[in-house]
């Protein structure tokens, strides 16, 4: 087996083992709400017959145990229970309301690498000058507010101040596309409606915009930070003595060393950019996860917020696996130990 | 100590930094006094006066029932750093704890107690504070056992890796040959070259408590009305865009602003105490 085969599966084993730990958390902390959930479900009105009918159908008078027993062998079988809010299996209610979300923090991703690394790279290749200064402010105003307050800031100054950008929603009415993959970026191309397209990305742009500044703020300081131990290395000033190009210096001898780190400060914002888009899907009334989870939480549905929770973890999960992979294919020491073994 | 002192306030960052944070905590400190209208604080409604733009003497206008906003944000202020303060108190030491015994004991204690870190490092942490606010009453003691329970992991996380980086240190040699218990060792020796690093995050922190909490309270999970919250003043005000924007606007800003003081002295520190992510 090679190193980089090894590390990746030792790196999946880890994964899968957290994970199960991550179900037996939400799962402890979903059952020792307070007050019947049975009862919470039908409301005040229901007769004592229903409520003990529903608890049975829960399984709530059985032991924490075999609670948990039921509901991993349920798991299995790709079934997370029925939802209290909706009646409707959780697993159908996740696949609604996933892609929109997943299409936004996609977008997003896409803007932190594409604003957050050259913003870092400038601020290192012109350190200690203003652009360094300026770009080390503007990140620590992009971490230090909320996305909800972004998403209120943005909306008003170009949604209604300069109505550059449609105030909610992912599309505007009148344009119908069929579901394929749940993202309408890449549904609307493949229905071949380029206008809709557009829209869509019209629609796209401030709320991931909203939801990216943190991120954008976290990765350009810490490529910073990085880029910066690397320049004082003697390889750069042989580069510099050379004569070589700014640019190239900064962009291939500089850069490469600090990807590393700033590919896992990706992953990691990954994780943030799941729970913060909760906020900012909720100001542009974006139709993914947040509206649901909030209500879910708010009506006490067991089965649907540990069904939430363990699909948002499985996510992050994911991110990071391919963040690792990533670093193992980037990462010299590891390639090159394997081609010699 | 002096040293840092000098180098921070030779910087303007970390100056403007210390001053928004002294405002903040002022108007925490003295809310009574500072607050035009200490009685808006509470369910009280003023209808010959609601949703006015700021105009004297309600400098950032009224909200929806009449109430001075400023007024309200200057008393909110008080709980979110009382909810950032206890929250760190409590969650620091258990954090810093498990990481120390962790990083230094090392084998199958090392393993089990950072896989359980890794369980809720792996759970996005505003997702994990609402579904303990989902099953809690929300009250701002059930808000700060949510986010204590998932800040602790990041202290562990942290001491962790420096612990077994100076766990190799010739002093923690030295001091192992001489007999030192295992408690001298770990309290004693390896912590207090742990103490920048805490310093550091926590001030950062400082700031990103305030920030998930007032998270939380947007989406209705956090200190429920009347008592007054940057969050969910945020999230009322956002309703009523862009006619009312002073509803949100300035809740949003207030929050801006303390955890950008927080993040600039943090980040100042960081630099003059050396101490790395």
């Amino acid at each position: 087996m090679t190193p980089a085969l090894r590390i990746f599966l030792q790196r999946l084993g880890t994964s899968l083992l957290v994970l199960f730990g991550v179900s037996v958390l939400i799962f402890i902390i979903a059952r020792v709400i307070p007050g019947d959930p049975a009862r919470i479900a039908l409301g005040p009105n229901a007769t004592a017959e229903a409520v003990t009918a529903l608890r049975q159908q829960l399984h709530l008078n059985d032991s924490i145990v075999v609670q948990y027993g039921y509901f991993i062998s349920g798991l299995l079988h790709g079934d997370l229970g029925i939802s209290l809010y909706t009646n409707r299996p959780v697993m159908a209610d996740l696949a609604q309301f996933l892609p929109a979300t997943l299409e936004l923090i996609f977008f997003s991703g896409l803007m932190i690498v594409g604003f957050g690394l050259p913003l870092g790279i400038a601020a290192a290749r012109w350190r200690n000058t203003w652009v360094d200064g300026l770009v080390r402010v503007l990140s620590l105003l992009g971490v230090s507010a909320p996305g909800f307050v972004w998403a209120v800031v943005l909306m008003l100054l170009l949604a209604y101040f300069v109505p550059l950008f449609p105030i909610a929603g992912r599309i505007s009415d009148g344009f119908v596309v069929p579901p394929v993959t749940g993202f309408l970026l890449v549904d609307t191309l493949l229905a071949g409606h380029p206008d809709a397209c557009l829209d869509a990305l019209r629609h796209i742009i401030l709320p991931a915009f909203a939801l990216a500044l943190s991120g954008i703020g976290q990765v350009s300081r810490l490529t910073r930070a990085h880029m910066i131990e690397t320049y004082e290395k003697p390889y750069i000033e042989m580069a510099e003595a050379y004569g070589f190009p700014e640019r190239r210096i900064a962009n291939k001898y500089a850069l490469k060393p600090s990807m590393i780190p700033s590919l896992t400060i990706i992953g990691l914002e990954f994780a943030a950019l799941l729970g913060n888009a909760f906020l900012v899907e909720s100001v542009f009334a974006w139709p993914g996860l947040s509206k649901y989870g909030v209500q879910v939480i708010l009506r006490k549905d067991l089965n649907a917020i540990v069904g939430t929770v363990l699909v948002i973890s499985c996510m992050f999960l994911i991110a990071n696996i391919v963040v690792d992979l990533l670093v193992l294919v980037i990462n010299p020491r590891i390639r090159l130990s394997q081609r010699r073994s | 100590m002096r040293r840092t002192l000098y180098i921070l306030l030779r910087n303007p960052l970390s100056v403007l930094g210390i001053v928004l944070i002294a405002l903040v905590v002022l108007c925490a400190l003295f809310a009574d006094f500072i607050a035009p209208f200490p009685s808006h604080v509470g369910a009280v409604v003023d209808f010959s006066n609601f949703n006015q733009p700021p105009h004297w003497p309600n400098i950032m206008g009224t909200d929806l029932v009449g109430r001075d906003l400023f007024s309200r944000i200057v008393f909110a202020y008080r709980i979110s750093l009382l909810l950032a303060a206890v929250v760190l108190v409590i969650a620091v030491p258990i954090g810093v704890v498990m990481g120390l015994v962790a990083g230094y004991f090392g084998g199958w204690v090392e393993y089990v107690l950072m896989r359980i870190t890794d369980v809720f490092l792996s759970i996005p942490p505003l997702v994990l504070a609402m579904s303990i606010m989902g099953v809690l009453e929300p009250t701002l003691t059930n808000g700060m056992l949510a986010v204590t329970a998932m800040w602790w992991p990041w202290y562990t996380r942290l001491i962790y890796n420096i612990t077994r980086a100076e766990k190799e240190e010739g002093y923690v040699l030295a001091a192992e040959i001489v007999g030192a218990s295992k408690l001298h060792i770990i309290f004693r020796e390896i912590l207090p070259n742990c103490i920048p690093a805490i310093i550091t995050k926590m001030t950062l922190d400082c700031g990103f408590v305030i920030l998930i909490a007032s998270s939380l309270s947007f989406l209705g999970l956090g200190v429920q009305p009347p008592t007054p919250d940057l969050g969910s003043m945020v999230a009322e005000g956002a309703n009523y865009l862009p006619d009312s924007w002073w509803l949100s606007v300035f809740p949003g800003a207030a929050i801006l602003l303390a955890v950008f003081g927080f993040n600039l002295l943090g980040d100042a520190l960081r630099d003059v105490l050396g101490s790395e992510e």
